[in-house]
């Protein structure tokens, strides 16, 4: 029975979670599942793994944009069913793997890939992203869908990618190196722990829309939504209900206007980028590690971000130059000292960089050791 | 062209990388979307975006499903006379399989599903892990979700206050690191606690992630409220041969991820031995030790030499708690909870513990307080209390530096109560 609108609830499923993941694997993954032995990257983005059984399975890793359309996931079923026997997979970082069980497969399905382009010229499936390289940047909504958005999220990843597109397709750097994009702090895209971070930043505190705002929020929500207690309740002239915002109390989180529509804060010159630089997440050799703030602000720069994308790249430039082998970029950035990564990138050093929030001290330096 | 003219837009399409508005426009050009206008649209309201340099979304009203206060994103447009397509463009999350596998059959059947209900616009996937139908009005929720669910057998993922839908790393699937079946752990996990996911209950939102290895591929240890991270107890397989060929040069070190510069001869003294964190490693040129009592599975010795090293074969989990983005309190990491814990199915060792923990956080959170914020206002201790852990230094870099113990009365000699007329006998005013 097809749904019917008068009688919504109808044979209602409900709570069955999501479709089995062993349903999707191809036969050479179910048949060595949990019996791999190794793996090998034979070129970039290009993989294989073999199993204890001797069976390989040849994994050709493409880039792809997060925001992707329905006509873009039928070509990808398409590439699947020609060279894949219909299965196919997606990484955590938006990339998309074809897989194939025999070597003799693995050319005629690059070549392929390829070979599609759109009609303006970007490649469709750039082969790539694997090993001491750049892998694909995971990011968030940005102005394509998001309500608290400094930046566009979409457009700041094609510039910076189109710029580290040979780092794509290439293992040439010491070690991989994870670019990550975050929209606002709310980080959807839990940007904190990557080599560098792109980050969408504001700068002005919140305008109180003072006409509206006890008719749109809850007051008591929006004061409390304050990590700064920088909000306090007000009166308008004519005797509304309203808030009022200590300017300079404001750390432009955006948490305020989260709870409370009438209190925006994004501004054409206000909000921007700001550069994190040498996260972490795996625990090799070094633990897990925060990004840190090495420029605090960029304009937003429509639709080719040129700034941002010089910064980045340049970071990338001096990290793949100077870097031992196996050190990520945090690792690099603590061995020679902060101070000269600052001096190798010729990246001012200004206040903004030094903490004043809850853990501020923790990153104050308590030693005579330093560098000239 | 399209309907509207984006000239700034227009300079995304130049450059190697996947343009996402070229694909956009390809969508709104051939799409067979319900949605006509939406594709454009957006293009437009973005290119409008793109000149005013600030977003033209508004925040979501109350849209979703009958019986779920999850899964589904109200978002508005705030130029709708201009965007009629986008003026409702609501998000709909549904629950990716285990890592990501599809077959193209059911990836299709996806998309005929999003045409026949909205925009042709995706996020494969969301941040968390969701497949995103990006765009759509309230009107097609309802028959979106009756479809998905009798047609598809497929469920919708987690948003608001609730358990977010789990994400796993590919784990046992084509990982030979893998130390626990994150898929199976992932996929169980959401399905028992269906209704955590669906219907808000919680302070603030809840996440859960499934890394296989201290590799941690799908970043647990940074973005998930309960961080689960496969290890191993007892000893690294040594493949004395292999190491030799490594050695040798006849194995490609690093499974070949540095293959694309002249790093010069692998040596294994300088770039594994050298490189131990724990320094519990030795080779005499003809054999590799590891001292593994010493050894705090980092990992690198094995994606140096997998040919030749492998995980333990005595494998379980780590499990933390209390990682988090800035807001509110700042970024935080999740914190070395539970050292060891076997993960079979059904996992109920886990489910147990989580339990705990949201029973706590439940009773004792603020609105909007994510876990490890709670952690931190009531103390790691108050945490094993909950939890009925022991205390363990795994769980901490180092002990304390100050010495401000919150002792407990029954733990002091005789209790707090005093006499101080006892007290003056022995000691004048």
């Amino acid at each position: 029975m097809p749904y019917d609108p008068a009688d919504p609830l109808k044979d209602r499923i409900t709570d069955i979670g999501p479709r089995y993941f062993k349903d999707f694997l191809p036969p050479v993954i179910k048949n060595n599942f949990g019996k791999w032995l190794y793996h090998e990257i034979l070129e970039p983005g290009v993989l294989v793994h073999v199993a204890e059984s001797g069976d390989e399975v040849y994994t050709v890793r493409v880039g792809a944009c997060r925001l992707i359309s329905v006509e873009h996931l039928r070509e990808i079923c398409e590439i699947a069913n020609k060279h894949c026997d219909g299965y196919l997979r997606f990484t955590t970082r938006n990339n998309v793997e074809f897989m194939v069980d025999n070597k003799s497969k693995v050319k005629p399905l690059v070549d392929d890939l390829k070979s599609r382009k759109f009609p303006a010229g970007s490649n469709k499936f750039p082969v790539g992203g694997t090993g001491a390289g750049i892998t694909n940047i995971v990011h968030t909504q940005g102005w394509a869908h998001c309500h608290t958005p400094a930046i566009d999220a979409s457009g700041v990843v094609k510039a910076v990618m189109d710029s580290l597109y040979d780092q794509f397709g290439q293992m040439k750097l010491p070690a991989p190196v994870r670019v990550s994009l975050a929209c606002c702090l709310n980080m959807c895209g839990a940007v904190h722990c990557s080599d560098i971070a792109i980050l969408g930043i504001h700068r002005k505190p919140p305008m109180i829309d003072s006409q509206w705002i006890d008719k749109l929020c809850e007051l008591p929500l929006a004061i409390a939504a304050c990590p700064t207690a920088a909000i306090k309740p007000a009166k308008t002239d004519t005797g509304l209900k309203s808030l009022e915002v200590n300017a300079e109390r404001c750390m432009f989180c955006g948490n305020c206007y989260t709870m409370c529509a009438a209190m925006p804060l994004a501004d054409e010159v206000g909000s921007g980028i700001a550069i994190l630089v040498g996260g972490k997440l795996s625990n090799r050799r070094s633990k897990p590690k925060f990004s840190k703030v090495v420029i605090p602000f960029i304009p937003n720069e429509p639709p080719r971000w040129d700034t941002t994308v010089k910064a980045v790249k340049n970071i990338v430039d001096v990290y793949s130059k100077d870097a031992r082998k196996y050190e990520r970029l945090g690792e690099w950035a603590e061995r020679i000292g902060w101070e000269r990564f600052f001096e190798k990138c010729n990246i001012p050093f200004s206040h903004h960089l030094i903490d004043d929030y809850r853990f501020a001290y923790t990153t104050w330096r308590q030693s005579t050791q330093f560098k000239y | 062209m399209g309907k509207h003219n984006t000239p700034m837009l227009d300079e995304l399409e130049k450059g190697p990388w996947p343009s996402f508005v070229s694909d956009i426009k390809q969508q709104a050009e051939k799409g067979k979307h319900v949605l006509k206008e939406a594709p454009d649209d957006l293009l437009g309201v973005m290119e409008l975006s793109y000149e005013d340099r600030v977003t033209h979304w508004k925040h979501g009203g109350i849209v979703g499903v009958f019986g779920y206060g999850g899964g589904i994103i109200g978002r508005y447009c705030d130029q709708p006379q201009n965007f009629p397509g986008v003026a409702h463009f609501h998000t709909v999350r549904v629950n990716q399989p285990s890592s990501k596998y599809y077959t193209a059959e059911f990836l299709g059947q996806l998309c005929d599903l999003w045409e026949k209900h909205g925009s042709g616009l995706t996020n494969m996937h969301g941040s968390t892990g969701d497949i995103v139908f990006l765009g759509t009005n309230t009107d097609h929720l309802e028959p979106l979700f009756f479809e998905l669910t009798h047609e598809l057998n497929q469920d919708l993922g987690g948003s608001g206050s609730n358990l977010r839908t789990p994400e796993c790393c590919l784990g046992m699937s084509r990982c030979q690191f893998a130390c626990f079946d994150t898929q199976e752990c992932c996929h169980n996990m959401t399905n028992e606690y269906q209704d955590e996911l669906h219907r808000p209950a919680f302070p603030y939102k809840f996440k859960f992630k499934f890394d296989g290895c201290p590799n941690g591929c799908v970043a647990s240890i940074a973005r998930s409220d309960m961080s689960v991270i496969g290890t191993w107890r007892d000893n690294i397989r040594i493949d004395q041969a292999a190491v030799k060929a490594y050695v040798g040069g006849e194995l490609m070190p690093n499974a070949g991820a540095h293959a694309g510069r002249d790093w010069g001869k692998f040596d294994i003294q300088k770039e594994v031995i050298g490189l131990c964190p724990t320094e519990c490693m030795r080779w005499d040129g003809s054999k590799l030790e590891i001292n593994d009592k010493e050894c705090t599975r980092c990992m690198h010795c094995l994606n140096t030499m997998p040919r030749a090293l492998r995980i333990g074969k005595d494998t379980g989990a780590s499990v933390l708690f209390g990682a988090k983005a800035p807001i509110l309190e700042g970024a935080q990491m999740a914190t070395l909870t539970v050292p060891f814990m076997k993960m079979e199915s059904p996992f109920s060792e886990l489910k147990e513990l989580i339990e705990k923990v949201w029973d706590w956080w439940m009773e004792e959170g603020k609105n909007r307080e994510r876990l490890g914020e709670l952690i931190q206002r009531k103390s790691f201790q108050e945490f094993l209390r909950v939890t009925e852990l022991d205390p363990d230094p795994r769980m901490v870099d180092e002990p304390r530096s100050n010495p401000y113990i919150f002792w407990k009365e029954e733990e002091v000699e005789g209790g707090w109560t005093r006499d101080i007329e006892a007290y003056r006998k022995k000691h004048q005013r």
